[in-house]
């Protein structure tokens, strides 16, 4: 026998020891090949975010966040697109947080284990996997045709399209419903945080339960509640193929007027100048998609941000 | 007294939150029910037997000789790219998910884990623009193509957009997966890798397969990637499977997106693309099924 030295008495190390058996050689292999697998996705991560970057950063001036686009190669800026974007970021969320509360506080403080709460609970995964082309197609033959068609027929009497166009409101009501997965279930999660003992004190001093939800558990859950809103909004700054067919425009130099004018949106922007505008610059299109991401990236960042601090800040 | 005044409030209350809850019901149906009736009238003007079998799909052809609604080359192409998208990101998604769950040290853990996540959330617009400007080049010359505009193109960018939602799932099975199954497996002799293949990953395979559906499902409902990278034109397979990948396909989503602004209320193309909408809630509600499905399945098994 060998001397027992340090090296000896330790366990095996997993990977470069001295004398291996088998199953060692086998295990130092299959996490090569697993590094390998994982290098293959992340390498590429790196090397997409390096290409935005380095191709659009240098387009990235005040004139090009400030001046409307050129009608002819779309060159200048991308105002107005920006400005649409906030737009509907905030119509959305206006429409999409009051149902996704009041859905939220239903799962988590009236319904119970009724077997509708399954049923919701199913609908709510399905929601949240329908394509988002389809929320498209809904949102263009429901609220654009259907709901706007109505208003204009009965009840402004209109023959040329005032409501039955695709327009901001059409665009923040597809928008809701594609979002709204992701709010109540934010904020069901925040909801579910509050202790048990918190509800029990306020009712047990006499507050109704609408009472105890409104003044105990909602404030107690708000910074999750705030948090599933901002990850919502950049949900929806992001999404294209929604908007395209319910909202957006190619080419408008002003700002919207009203929430029946359609406005421009940095995603769809990016698509029309992509695919529509003869030989744009890398720069243009870079620039784009950069704005873009760094939007919805600090979105969600500040999201996350804040997710994190109330976890933290917690005192029970 | 204050008493009913207060219990009026309490139930109006109640049924304004119970509203709340129903409308993620009320939402589904009502997004399948209308989707499915702006698309059914289409069957007056095409019967459902042609729309099913028809090999074309062009809906501008003046009559007689068109127009054409034919599904199959649609679910053809979606089923091709998705396929190619399911080949690649797969077998990478898995590995990242091991790798940095079980294998990576806690340093190297802490910087993958947040890029994928990163990725995740980048707008797939964005990801289609890098896809037409870099990857298409790129596909054109790797095999000398007329076009990069390819399904192989859309396959690649796919993969890459589904990766990090398959990667993260799938970390989250593995990491459900009790830290005794592993110590009693280290206990018995058995290498950290015999851990993992035999005892691990079994254990987490209900979620795993969740990842890999809602992965699939990410890639067959996608619009913004394959508008901009397959080209949008394509027929069924008449070439073999390789000049498939290399040339242009038209996938369920590609064909509504682009023909979506172009179509007149109430025309026979405008049923059309909502019965393409039909066909493409029915696949993804399928897929979301069978993950739900394997998720719920996992949990109960981990609590026993």
């Amino acid at each position: 026998m060998t001397p027992a030295t340090g090296s000896g008495a330790a366990p095996r190390p997993f990977l470069g020891g001295g004398s291996r058996s088998r199953a060692h050689r086998v295990q130092a292999a299959a996490f090569g090949v697993l590094g390998l697998g994982t290098m293959l996705i992340v390498g590429p991560v790196l090397w997409f975010f390096g290409y935005v970057i380095v191709h659009g950063a240098s387009q990235i001036n005040w004139t090009f966040l400030t001046q409307p686009p050129n009608a002819i190669d779309a060159s200048g800026g991308i105002f107005p697109a920006i400005i649409g974007t906030l737009y509907l970021m905030v119509g959305t969320v206006l429409i999409a947080m009051p149902l996704g509360i009041a859905g939220a506080i239903y799962l988590t403080e009236y319904a119970g284990h009724s077997p509708i709460v399954r049923l919701i609970r199913l609908a709510i995964v399905n929601l949240a996997g329908v394509p988002s082309i389809v929320h498209g197609l809904f949102g263009l033959g429901f609220f654009v045709l259907f709901v706007g068609g109505s208003i204009d027929a009965f009840i402004l009497h209109s023959n040329r399209p005032v409501w039955g166009q695709p327009c901001i409101l059409w665009g923040c009501c597809t928008l809701a419903v594609v979002i709204l997965p992701i709010i109540i279930t934010s904020t069901e999660e925040a909801l579910l945080a509050v202790p048990a003992s918190f509800r029990e004190a306020s009712l047990g001093l006499g507050a109704t339960k609408w009472h105890t939800i409104r003044s105990v558990v909602l404030p107690a859950a708000l910074p999750g509640v705030l948090t599933g809103a901002i990850l919502g909004v950049g949900r929806a700054a992001g999404e294209t193929a929604p908007v395209m067919i319910t909202c957006a425009a190619s080419f408008m130099p002003t700002l919207p007027r009203g929430l029946n004018d359609q406005a421009m949106l940095l995603p769809y922007h990016l698509y029309f100048v992509v695919t529509q505008v003869p030989n744009p610059s890398l720069g243009l299109q870079s620039g784009i998609a950069l704005v873009l991401i760094g939007l919805v990236v600090s979105i969600n960042a500040s999201g996350i941000y804040m997710r994190m601090r109330a976890r933290r800040a917690r005192k029970w | 007294m204050a008493t009913p005044k207060r219990s009026l409030r309490e139930r109006a209350v109640e049924g304004v939150v119970f509203s709340g809850g129903m409308a993620s019901i009320v939402l589904v149906a009502l997004i399948f029910l209308f989707v499915l009736k702006e698309a059914l009238p289409l069957l007056k003007d095409y019967p459902l037997s042609r729309f099913l079998t028809d090999r074309g799909w062009q809906p501008t052809l003046a009559p007689p000789e068109g127009p054409w609604f034919g599904l199959l080359p649609n679910v053809w192409g979606s089923f091709l790219v998705t396929a190619g998208a399911v080949v690649l990101s797969v077998p990478l998604a898995l590995s990242t998910a091991v790798f940095t769950s079980e294998v990576a040290p806690s340093w190297l853990r802490d910087m993958l884990k947040p890029l994928v996540e990163l990725l995740a959330l980048v707008p797939s617009v964005a990801i289609g623009f890098v896809g037409a400007v870099a990857i298409n080049p790129l596909v054109k010359d790797l095999f000398g193509l007329d076009t990069g505009k390819s399904a192989i193109a859309g396959s690649i960018m796919l993969a890459f957009m589904a990766a990090p939602t398959i990667a993260t799932i799938a970390e989250d099975a593995i990491n459900a997966v009790p830290r005794s199954f592993r110590d009693g497996s280290l206990a018995l002799g058995a290498t950290r890798w015999q851990g993992i293949s035999g005892i691990v990953l079994p254990a987490a395979k209900p979620g795993i397969l969740a990842a890999v559906m809602l992965g699939v499902g990410r890639a067959v409902g996608e619009t913004m990637v394959v508008i901009m990278v397959t080209g949008n034109a394509g027929v069924l397979p008449d070439k073999g499977i390789w000049y498939a990948f290399t040339h242009s396909v038209r996938t369920i989503t590609g064909t509504i997106g682009a023909e979506a602004l172009e179509v007149a209320n109430g025309e026979p193309h405008y049923r059309a693309l909502f019965m393409l909408g039909v066909v493409l809630f029915t696949i993804t509600f399928v897929l979301n099924a069978i993950a739900h499905y394997s998720l719920g399945k996992g949990d109960r098994r981990a609590q026993a």
